[in-house]
């Protein structure tokens, strides 16, 4: 090979850079990450339930709580239907934060592990931490 | 023809993922695990060994383009990064070529203007493939917050970057609506222009349908059928912890974004986008203009044998007396 020494080295660096990954994550087990809605409000409900169904709210919770707050602030709209008929206030600290009253364990449990950092709390106070 | 085939290649890339996890259950083992590691290692193998078997190709001549004043008398000035003498103007030139595209910058358009030709620049070439390819590089690297447990802080301030008009929930990124602009443009030049489309090949079609369409299924993902993120992850660090595992429900159109991007790797060292380590060996680009400094030999010179005029002499000398011609001994 010519110019061997430049193109090894070149080389090092891609075999590096491509396998990142793997080096960064050898050996690393891989941890089951599962929000909590162990809370008091949550456990005392008859029929445990959020405004809409679970994988609904799994996938779609961001773009509900993005329309939530236009309709609030834009709209001054504090009525929610949900997909059951039944009516909801439109409100993060008082709707969403009254049950699931555990942030660091609801919240952030997903946020934190995608590396996800959502502006609600730049404007909202996070409540106080609450578990049963 | 040479668009029409890449177009259903890739249509038939995007249906086989879809049916496999859909119709056929108990793929995603195939979709998730087998083919992204064999895509991995086709991608790094392959390149590893396309660039080897460059290296072994000889150069025979010192042949760097030069677009400015040589290294000349002291008073002459030289244009360092157009007409590089030493290895480091040559890095500055292959870093511009490299990060801003500083050749395709020269880029000029013929027209024929009242019988004459006309030069002019023509820069929109250069833009979108600048665009492209550094939206590209954002979108590779920001997708690192799926392979590393804590995402270090240049990727995520990388992502406030990209994410920075606060725009719907989840963040719009704008190097998505620049990807999905520039490989458009990229895509219509080459149909739309005559000449541009005669000299295209369904292998500069192919690629740019499967890069069109990894932007797209990445784009209806995290916008409008979202998937299982949590689980995505999961798998993701599975399957570069080498212990792979299969959540549940993270929806179909990830495998079919995961079989595009898989697809991608393993073309990737057979084809045109090679020029990823290419460019770092066009010997036009990477050699010094110093053939009046250095000697430049030829690397497969062959060890040729000269019979030097003393020697032919010695061979014929009797003969060349006889014959009255004239010798440098007796």
């Amino acid at each position: 090979m010519y110019n061997s020494g430049k193109i090894i080295a070149g080389l090092v660096v891609f075999f590096f850079l491509a396998t990142l990954p793997f080096l960064l994550n050898f050996g690393k087990a891989n941890a089951k990450i599962e929000p909590s809605i162990d809370t008091p409000e949550i456990n005392a409900m008859p029929k445990k339930h959020c405004v809409e169904p679970k994988a609904f709210m799994r996938s779609e919770h961001m773009q509900l709580l993005n329309n939530w707050r236009d309709q609030v602030v834009r709209n001054g709209n504090r009525i929610y239907v949900g997909s059951d008929g039944n009516e909801y206030t439109i409100s993060l600290q008082n709707t969403c934060m009254k049950c699931h009253s555990n942030k660091k364990k609801f919240c952030d449990k997903c946020h934190n592990y995608m590396a996800v950092k959502p502006y609600c709390w730049g404007c909202h106070i996070a409540p106080k931490e609450k578990e049963a | 023809m040479k668009t029409v085939l890449p177009f259903f290649a890739v249509v038939i890339l995007v249906l086989f993922p879809l049916f496999g996890v859909t119709v056929a259950h108990q793929t995603e083992i195939f979709f998730g695990v087998i083919v992204p590691y064999a895509a991995m290692a086709i991608f790094v193998v392959g390149f590893l060994y396309r660039v080897a078997k460059w290296g072994k190709s000889p150069v025979p001549f010192c042949i760097p383009t030069t677009c400015g004043q040589q290294k000349s008398l002291p008073w002459i000035k030289q244009d360092k990064l157009e007409n590089p003498s030493t290895t480091m103007q040559v890095v500055g030139r292959m870093l511009l070529e490299v990060l801003v595209f500083r050749s395709l910058f020269r880029n000029m358009k013929t027209e024929m203007k009242e019988g004459k030709a006309v030069y002019g620049s023509e820069k929109l070439l250069w833009l979108a493939g600048l665009a492209f390819h550094w939206s590209f590089l954002f979108i590779f690297v920001r997708h690192y917050r799926f392979f590393v447990q804590d995402l270090p802080s240049v990727i995520q301030m990388m992502e406030g970057v990209d994410s920075f008009f606060q725009i719907g929930a989840p963040l719009f990124y704008m190097t998505d609506a620049v990807i999905l602009g520039a490989v458009t443009f990229l895509l219509i030049r080459r149909v739309y222009l005559p000449q541009i489309r005669y000299i295209s090949l369904a292998a500069d079609f192919f690629p740019l349908f499967l890069i069109l369409a990894i932007a797209i299924s990445g784009i209806l993902m995290r916008y409008f059928f979202k998937v299982h993120i949590v689980a995505v992850k999961q798998l993701a660090l599975g399957l570069v912890s080498l212990n792979p595992i299969i959540p549940e429900g993270i929806g179909a159109i990830f495998y079919v974004h995961l079989f595009l991007i898989c697809v991608l790797l393993m073309y990737f060292p057979f084809s045109k986008l090679m020029h990823m380590g290419g460019v770092f060996l066009s010997p036009t680009r990477n050699m010094a203009n110093n053939s009046r400094i250095v000697r430049y030999i030829n690397p497969w010179n062959y060890p040729v044998h000269v019979h030097t005029y003393e020697e032919y002499e010695n061979d014929f000398r009797d003969k060349m007396k006889k014959a009255g011609l004239p010798v440098e001994k007796e």
